[in-house]
């Protein structure tokens, strides 16, 4: 394993960072569909690009975390953004080139990208 | 599946699906480079009934599903190539499964970035279960423990940006030389 002392380093940073963040109520959730479906479909990158650009702009209030599969294998990969207060949004058919968009439009600035969610694929 | 990277992703969620509190994931090379890959944990375990149907697409349903296909899947793409695919599991013990894989056989899948699914099981399941990860080849060994990760970050978690940036470098540090020459 790489040194472990280095995480020493990290965890005081880190502590700092959360005693900083905010409590609870402008937490937002990025939940991305893991069952065999969606990891065959590719939600792996997906979620590796979540994770890249929430980095990249520094969120401290967004967390990625996995579901199973909800039934629309052929819309996979799919993902949730569960803001508060607001209604959920499901994104289908999702690739990584999608993902910034998401972030920066949806994300932070709080207008989902209708032509990338489940409303949009199923009118087609 | 695209490549054994999605294997490993997915094969693991089973265990954690099990309520396993620890999943060793385990590569080993040979010097005729054939790779075997298991998964092992301590979950609630397979009836042996269900163990004997586990390997047939078709004898899961939506609600009681443990698994899908990617059971199945696994195994016809180690058969497929010439490997060898194993499960034994017993409930309230845990399950062990396995799979072999030759890299020299013209119809094996690729490799694809096991590196990349490790980070993803770890970092999509922060606080349970732990993980160990190890990778053998002739003349080199790499580990990962997430319970020595846990330790040494005394409370702060596994999903914190800073903490998942140095999990992805440590594993692929540790295991790109070993899964990217076998």
């Amino acid at each position: 394993m790489k040194s472990l002392a280095e995480l020493e380093a990290i965890r005081q940073r880190t502590l700092e960072k959360v005693a900083m963040r905010k409590e609870g109520d402008d937490a937002v959730r990025v939940v991305v569909g893991m069952a065999t479906c969606g990891i065959a479909a590719g939600a792996r990158p997906v979620m590796l690009k979540f994770l890249e650009e929430i980095q990249k702009r520094n969120l401290q209030n967004v967390t990625v975390s996995q579901t199973g599969c909800i039934g629309m294998c052929r819309l996979e990969p799919m993902l949730d953004v569960i803001m508060p207060g607001k209604e959920k949004v499901t994104y289908v058919r999702v690739n990584p080139d999608m993902v910034p968009r998401i972030v920066a439009e949806h994300i932070v600035n709080g207008r989902p990208v209708q032509e990338y969610t489940i409303g949009a694929a199923e009118g087609e | 599946m695209r490549d054994l990277s999605m294997h490993v992703l997915d094969i693991a969620q089973n265990s954690i699906k099990a309520g396993a509190s620890l999943v060793t994931v385990a590569f080993t090379a040979d010097e005729s480079r054939l790779l075997t890959f298991s998964v092992r944990d301590d979950g609630c375990g397979m009836t042996p009934d269900f163990l004997a149907r586990v390997t047939d697409p078709f004898t899961t349903t939506r609600t009681t599903r443990k698994v899908g296909l990617g059971i199945p899947m696994l195994k016809q793409s180690a058969e497929m190539a010439g490997g060898t695919f194993g499960i034994e599991s017993e409930v309230g013990k845990g399950t062990f499964i396995h799979a072999s894989f030759d890299l020299n056989n013209i119809d094996c899948i690729p490799m694809g970035d096991i590196c990349d699914s490790l980070m993803t099981l770890i970092v999509l399941n922060p606080e349970t279960p732990d993980f160990v990860f190890r990778a053998t080849a002739p003349g080199k060994e790499a580990l990962f423990d997430t319970r020595q990760v846990r330790e040494a970050l005394g409370g702060v978690g596994l999903a914190e940006p800073e903490v998942v940036a140095w999990i992805k470098e440590s594993i692929d540090e540790e295991f790109k030389p070993i899964l990217e020459v076998s």
